[in-house]
């Protein structure tokens, strides 16, 4: 009898052990991301909150204080971390993913961007955010050009006027940084502190050595069209150099010069500048002018030191400031080495947009946040100095450009602002599907074997992309 | 009415085993058999997300299987991963059983055999997915290897290992050998060990060579251990993923040459295809059984004669 009632014991234990250690695991795990809010009166706040003491715009005050304690950041990067670090009135570092302003808990979730990683935990959040507890909803999320109309032509993104931007708020941001977040109704869906638009970034030594210059007008006449970039980069390989790292570096800028957007409906489409690039970049390859390496790997980066023996990068502002290692003792951007041009053909590259989410506890300081990072010509200004950015100013960009004292370290004290300014003007985002990000990589994977020599015929590598993109995407067509 | 009374007993007796088993088949049932069943039950749907926007779930009966067996990439994956599997299991295989052998062998009084146990097991401790890094870092066209290839003189231009089929199959497979081999080692050592000394000494005493004791008497004892080894490892090559996953950023290339069954599994988690998702797991799941079935077949028939 004793021996049955141990063994029932025993089992129950192990059984309800078993069940209990699912249970608290599941109830557990959502608190141990929350962060205690400071229970500081809302009357404080205003008072003590810096953002008062800018005096500038009415700041902390319609920061209403029955919003909510924690304000969720999603994004894949610590760009934009370190601009709200560096230039929004009042905020606070407190640790390597929490920041404050005010009272409110800044949480940073950050999650990189490889393999579509950032997207998939945006897209479960936002889905989630129905049933989230208020202090776990997404108030703020980042996106990119490519995929932007993914997001902003659906419901889980705010109008920001309806967040009380207004039009003469922005009246000076560049129109292209609000085609990209204007959803299939024409109302706009976010806003951006940066523009994109890209140039030809090149070494002045090698200029030197090989042009016989290093100015940039004189670079700009080796390389205004692509046949003339061409014959250069044969004239830079005589002398042992690259003309460029590698064939991806071109590719935005073919891309951009392109007339179709790559979905027309649910039917895939390829334009003719891609075509262009391929043979383009075919014949660099073949000639040994440049390397074939993706992007961002270590091959890539190879070039920011003069070792790397490579020529030139295409590449926006952020580009010049934020990848091409300037803090790193020995790199050519360091040493101000670098010089830009407008190369063969404009272009844009990049660029983070600022989206609301539906559902936000915190409104008011989205809100501000978006109007004193993207609207506030004295904050847009001081992140051009502080960090050489192209902000989404054209009033404040076009009095840089003219300004004589304002000058780029990276680029051993060139002023590039105009060209930027020229290029801004210029870009037109018509095309932007919610596919772009996807087909764009995979026309990329398959073009590549092309011109390594692995696929015989453009058309075997064409049918190889349309595998790969039809994997990906099911609804579409070919 | 003694007997019967025993047998009571031992039928109350069972009943304990029962319920210490509850744990497994509980677990079991949620986290293996109820996702298997809901994988069956989805693949019969179109059930995907367009964006933001959810797709399905539409019956479509067995659309999802006609399409994905009606198309030419899903045998190419299934060659690829059968070919990097065999690339990697046949050295393995034969490294492993050498090991094994000289280790388990008394006579040869091998030194620090602990040492050198511990050492071969290490590369699978390492993560599949840092160990690709590792070798994708290693043999990058400025990496270590082509630098020092350059520098003895052996090439003169960096050769672009991850440019031909051949030379990325190989470094997978020579990755999948390198980490696994400890593994194999280990398992037919304990097999070895576990063989009848006085077996040997029989053979030694009428006069059997080295390799007579190997094929006649290690061989057929270990027999089963070698089907558990080769099957496990066939189940474990046929779901290859992290490495190549890791070595070629999902892409799979050169040409699509090192993308496995796994991988498009992957691809199609960009739209959370959970469809077309399921039909392939369930394929791969029939192809599993019927390789095994078969490896299992051609064993045990064998044993037969």
């Amino acid at each position: 009898m004793k021996k049955k009632v141990l063994g029932l014991l025993l089992s129950t234990t192990m059984v309800a052990g078993m069940l209990t250690a699912c249970g608290s695991t599941a109830s557990n795990a959502p608190a141990s991301t929350e962060t205690p809010a400071a229970e500081t009166p809302a009357a404080d706040t205003a008072a003590e909150s810096p953002a008062a003491d800018t005096a500038a715009e009415a700041p902390a005050a319609d920061v209403s204080a029955d919003e909510g304690k924690v304000l969720n950041i999603s994004a894949w990067n610590e760009e934009f971390k370190s601009r709200l670090t560096d230039h929004y009135p009042g905020y606070e570092v407190v640790d390597g993913t929490t920041g404050k302003i005010g009272d409110v808990t800044v949480n940073w979730l950050i999650t990189p961007n490889e393999e579509n990683a950032y997207q998939n935990r945006l897209d479960e959040l936002l889905l989630a955010q129905d049933g989230a507890a208020a202090d776990d909803k997404v108030d703020l999320f980042l996106v990119e050009a490519d995929y932007a109309v993914k997001y902003t032509d659906t419901d889980y993104t705010l109008s920001v006027t309806d967040l009380g931007l207004t039009a003469n708020d922005m009246k000076d941001q560049y129109k292209y940084t609000q085609d990209v977040v204007t959803d299939s109704n024409g109302v706009i869906k976010g806003t951006s502190w940066q523009g994109c638009p890209g140039v030809m970034i090149y070494n002045r030594a090698i200029a030197e050595e090989v042009f016989g210059s290093q100015e940039p007008e004189d670079i700009q006449a080796h390389f205004s069209d692509w046949n003339k970039f061409v014959e250069s980069a044969a004239e830079l390989k005589k002398a042992g150099y690259n003309v460029i790292s590698s064939t991806a570096d071109t590719f935005r800028v073919y891309q951009n010069n392109a007339e179709l957007p790559w979905v027309n409906g649910t039917q895939i489409q390829v334009d003719d500048n891609l075509k262009k690039w391929v043979e383009d970049s075919k014949a660099l390859a073949d000639a040994g002018y440049c390397g074939t390496h993706g992007q961002w790997t270590d091959d890539w980066t190879k070039g920011f030191y003069p070792e790397g023996k490579v020529f030139a990068y295409f590449g926006p502002a952020w580009l010049i400031d934020f990848s091409m290692a300037k803090d790193v003792e020995g790199s050519i951007a360091h040493d101000g080495g670098w010089a830009a041009t407008e190369g063969p053909q404009g272009f844009y590259w990049g660029g983070t947009w600022i989206c609301a989410a539906a559902g936000t506890d915190n409104a008011g300081l989205v809100a501000d946040i978006m109007k004193k990072m993207t609207c506030d010509p004295e904050i847009m200004k001081d992140i051009v100095l502080k960090d050489n950015d192209f902000v989404n100013n054209r009033t404040v960009m076009e009095e840089l450009a003219n300004d004589p004292s304002y000058s780029n370290e990276v680029l051993g004290g060139q002023n590039p602002l105009k060209m930027f300014c020229a290029g801004a003007d210029n870009i037109d985002m018509a095309n932007l599907t919610a596919y772009d990000q996807g087909l764009l990589g995979d026309y990329q994977t398959a073009m590549g074997d092309y011109i390594n020599g692995n696929y015989a015929t453009y058309d075997e590598a064409l049918e190889q992309f349309y595998t790969l993109a039809l994997q990906r995407y099911p609804e579409l067509t070919r | 009415m003694g007997a019967k009374k025993s047998n009571q007993n031992v039928v109350k007796f069972n009943r304990w085993g029962y319920i210490f088993l509850i744990p497994f088949f509980v677990t079991y049932i949620i986290f293996s058999f109820i996702p298997l069943c809901s994988t069956i039950y989805n693949s019969f749907f179109e059930n995907y997300r367009s964006g933001l926007k959810q797709i399905g779930p539409n019956f479509i009966g067995i659309n999802n299987y006609i399409n994905l067996l009606g198309s030419p990439e899903i045998w190419k994956y299934l060659v690829n991963t059968l070919i990097m599997w065999i690339g990697g299991f046949i050295p393995q295989i034969v490294i492993a059983l050498l090991l094994a052998y000289w280790f388990s062998d008394p006579s040869l009084r091998l030194k620090g055999q602990r040492f050198f146990k511990t050492v071969i097991y290490m590369p699978n401790l390492i993560m599949a997915s840092a160990f690709s890094m590792l070798f994708f870092a290693l043999f990058a066209d400025s990496g270590p290897i082509n630098q020092i290839l350059m520098n003895i003189g052996v090439i003169s231009e960096p050769f672009k290992f991850f440019q031909y089929v051949a030379s990325s199959r190989i470094l997978v497979m020579f990755m999948n050998f390198l980490m696994w081999f400890g593994n194999t080692t280990i398992l037919l050592m304990a097999g070895m060990l576990g063989i009848d000394s006085s077996l040997y000494e029989a053979a030694q005493v009428d006069g059997a060579t080295a390799s007579q004791i190997f094929f006649k008497i290690t061989m057929p004892i270990l027999r089963p251990i070698f089907i558990y080894v080769l099957i496990t490892s066939l189940i474990g090559g046929l779901q290859m993923f992290d490495v190549p996953q890791i070595l070629t950023n999902g892409r799979g290339n050169p040409t699509d040459s090192l993308t496995t069954v796994i991988m498009l599994l992957n691809r199609y988690l960009t739209s959370k295809d959970v469809g077309r998702g399921g039909a392939l797991s369930v394929f791969l799941f029939i192809v599993t059984g019927i390789l095994s079935l078969i490896v299992f077949r051609m064993n045990s028939s064998e044993d037969n004669k």
